[in-house]
């Protein structure tokens, strides 16, 4: 990957981006393209490309490139395009803090700790995953333990194998790529194990990563302990029922030495709390309005740190308009405020943005609680479409245009999404 | 879904086509002939079903070794699909491959692997450390 550091860095900049992943990289094209230059983005890893540089896989950019790449090949065409604008990239390089002043301090080896004033900042710091501890699995505490991120970083780009014989807990779309990935390494994969009634990742993966591999998927089912002293030498695994509470008669026990734990993201907010943006207790990301504007004037923000991601390419979306937005606000053209709430209704985990505005066309983001076969998305009284089948690890993007709200008055719309007869 | 007609085959697969996963069933009369094929939202599900029903391919994509760069490990995929049986194959025998940097994103690190016509190409720019 081209490692375009900077020798200096500058005192000010109208746009600092933190973050240097598919969000951070679209934000700063985003900005650029929007006449809005010098941008400043900044990374703590050695090289830009954020969780794409591990994701060997291919799946990305299908919508954004019209062909299917992997994570490198997405991170470097998207990288290569920025690169022809006006941009610094400060890599290996810590936030450590963004204050209310938009000041932006970072810490690295080659320029120490420095403080930036930004005309506005992006947040793009993508997110972290849960660990065992977040979810509380008893037992002993030996090696072998680690969460699916650390094993894809681990093998995809430093070249070690975590064990011999692995479970997965979870099947998120991290613990299914593991899952094929650990096989074709030549690591034994025994099982993946879904608390949940349906599996959590994407369909294609259950597809190629499972099926292909003959490789079984529990659901319902979850690592209630760990066995081993130094080392994982068993786990036992237990069905549950509707309350997922596990049935610990019909528990059994599982040799491995190795059990990756893939039980999702949090978005990645520790400057956004110092920074003190409303957070939206569903995303667990700040809330944003229809321009990914925070809470707080001048901050805007994009990506996994709103809210978690399965496909890269709507993160490239959204961080563009978060890019042109930071610039409008840089150069005082930003659109009048947003005079819409969105409220999340029936089987509507979240959506993004919380708010919108009746003169622009809007991309709406959302995810489903539980899976529906035939169902029916409504806006309020103003708006229906019909969705084929809808499951929590697929997101749900509804484009909006401007002349669908001309006749509604309210200030807040309720979105839902119902089951629908076959018809 | 259509009452199955006796001597009729029904086979249903998930499309990897896009995120989207379509449901696709593909319909066999008696001469293992193709009958219909449902469920695609688009004309790449449709192939997808009647390429995974008759000659099932996969990408693969992995890593080698690399020698004189930051990272240890280079990562490569095939530049089209190959079989479905041979990826593990495949994989295990791009084991034994190390490569030297530089590397330039879609060079050919192994040509003609295992005489599938299919190259293995970088997909990333792997600069001398
Ligand atoms: C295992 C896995 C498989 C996936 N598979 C697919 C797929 O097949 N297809 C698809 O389309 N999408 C896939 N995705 C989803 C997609 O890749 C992610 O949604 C996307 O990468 C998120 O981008 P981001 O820029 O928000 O976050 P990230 O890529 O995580 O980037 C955030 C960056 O911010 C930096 N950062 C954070 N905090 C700081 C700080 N304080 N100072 C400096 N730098 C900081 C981090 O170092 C990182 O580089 C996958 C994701 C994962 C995890
Ligand atoms: S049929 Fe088309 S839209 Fe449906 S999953 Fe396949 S490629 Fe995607």
């Amino acid at each position: 990957m081209i490692s375009a550091r900077v020798s200096q860095l500058r005192s000010a900049y109208p746009l600092v981006v933190v973050g240097a992943g598919p969000a951070g990289m679209a934000a700063a094209l985003g900005a650029t393209e929007a006449g809005s230059a010098p941008v400043l983005m900044i990374d703590r890893e050695p090289e830009p490309g954020g969780i794409l540089n591990q994701c060997i896989h291919t799946g990305f950019g299908l919508h954004h490139f019209k062909e299917e790449l992997t994570g490198p090949e997405y991170a470097q065409r998207y990288l290569e395009s920025l690169l022809e604008h006006d941009i610094d990239i400060s890599t290996d390089s810590d936030v450590v803090d963004v204050d209310r002043e938009r000041r932006v301090t970072l810490m690295s080896p080659d320029h120490g700790v420095r403080t930036i004033s930004a005309g506005a900042v992006l947040l793009c710091m993508g997110a972290r995953e849960r660990t065992r501890g977040a979810i509380r699995i008893p037992g002993t505490r030996p090696a072998g333990v680690m969460t699916a991120g650390t094993a894809q970083k681990l093998v995809n780009l430093l070249g070690y194998l975590p064990g011999r014989r692995a479970v997965i807990l979870g099947s998120g779309d991290i613990g299914l790529i593991m899952a094929r990935r650990l096989t074709l390494e030549g690591v034994e994969v025994c099982g993946v194990f879904e608390i949940m009634p349906h599996p959590n990742g994407l369909s294609r993966n259950i597809v190629q990563c499972l099926h292909d591999f003959d490789i079984p998927l529990h659901l319902s089912t979850t690592v209630v302990e760990i066995h081993g002293s130094d080392r994982v030498e068993r786990v036992t695994v237990a069905p549950v029922d509707e309350e997922t509470w596990p049935c610990l008669d019909k528990a059994w026990d599982i040799a491995c030495d190795t059990l990756l734990v893939s039980i999702g993201l949090i978005p990645e907010n520790e400057l956004s709390l110092t920074l003190g943006l409303r957070i939206d207790p569903l995303t667990q990301g700040p809330e944003v309005d229809s321009t990914m504007h925070t809470s707080r004037e001048g901050v805007f923000a994009a990506g996994n740190v709103v809210h978690i991601h399965d496909i890269v390419d709507y993160v490239s979306q959204e961080a563009l308009l978060a890019g042109r937005s930071a610039a409008a606000f840089v150069s005082r053209r930003m659109p009048p405020a947003d005079n819409i709430r969105l409220l999340p209704g029936d089987n509507v985990a979240y959506c993004v943005p919380q708010t919108i505005s009746t003169d622009r066309e809007h991309t709406i983001y959302l995810r489903v609680r539980h899976p529906l076969e035939e169902s029916l998305l409504r806006l309020g009284d103003v708006y229906e479409r019909k969705l084929r089948y809808v499951v929590p690890g697929e997101m749900v993007s509804l484009k909006l245009r401007p002349g669908v709200l001309d006749r509604f008055h309210g200030d807040a719309l309720r979105i839902d999404i119902l089951p629908r007869e076959e018809d | 879904m259509p009452a199955a007609i006796d001597d009729h085959a029904f086979t249903h697969y998930l499309c990897i086509g896009c995120p989207l996963g379509c449901r696709l069933e593909v319909e066999e009369g008696t001469e293992h002939d193709i009958i219909e094929i449902r469920g695609f939202a688009c004309q790449k599900g449709k192939e997808f079903a009647e390429r995974e029903h008759t000659d099932p391919r996969r990408m693969l994509a992995t890593t080698v070794g690399i020698e004189g760069a930051r990272w240890p490990r280079l990562p490569v995929k095939t530049r089209t699909e190959i079989p479905k049986d041979l990826v593990l194959d495949l994989c295990r025998s791009l084991r034994e491959v190390t490569a030297r940097a530089p590397v330039r994103l879609g060079e050919v690190v192994v040509a003609n692997a295992l005489d599938t016509g299919v190259d293995i190409v970088a997909t990333r720019d792997m600069p001398e450390a």
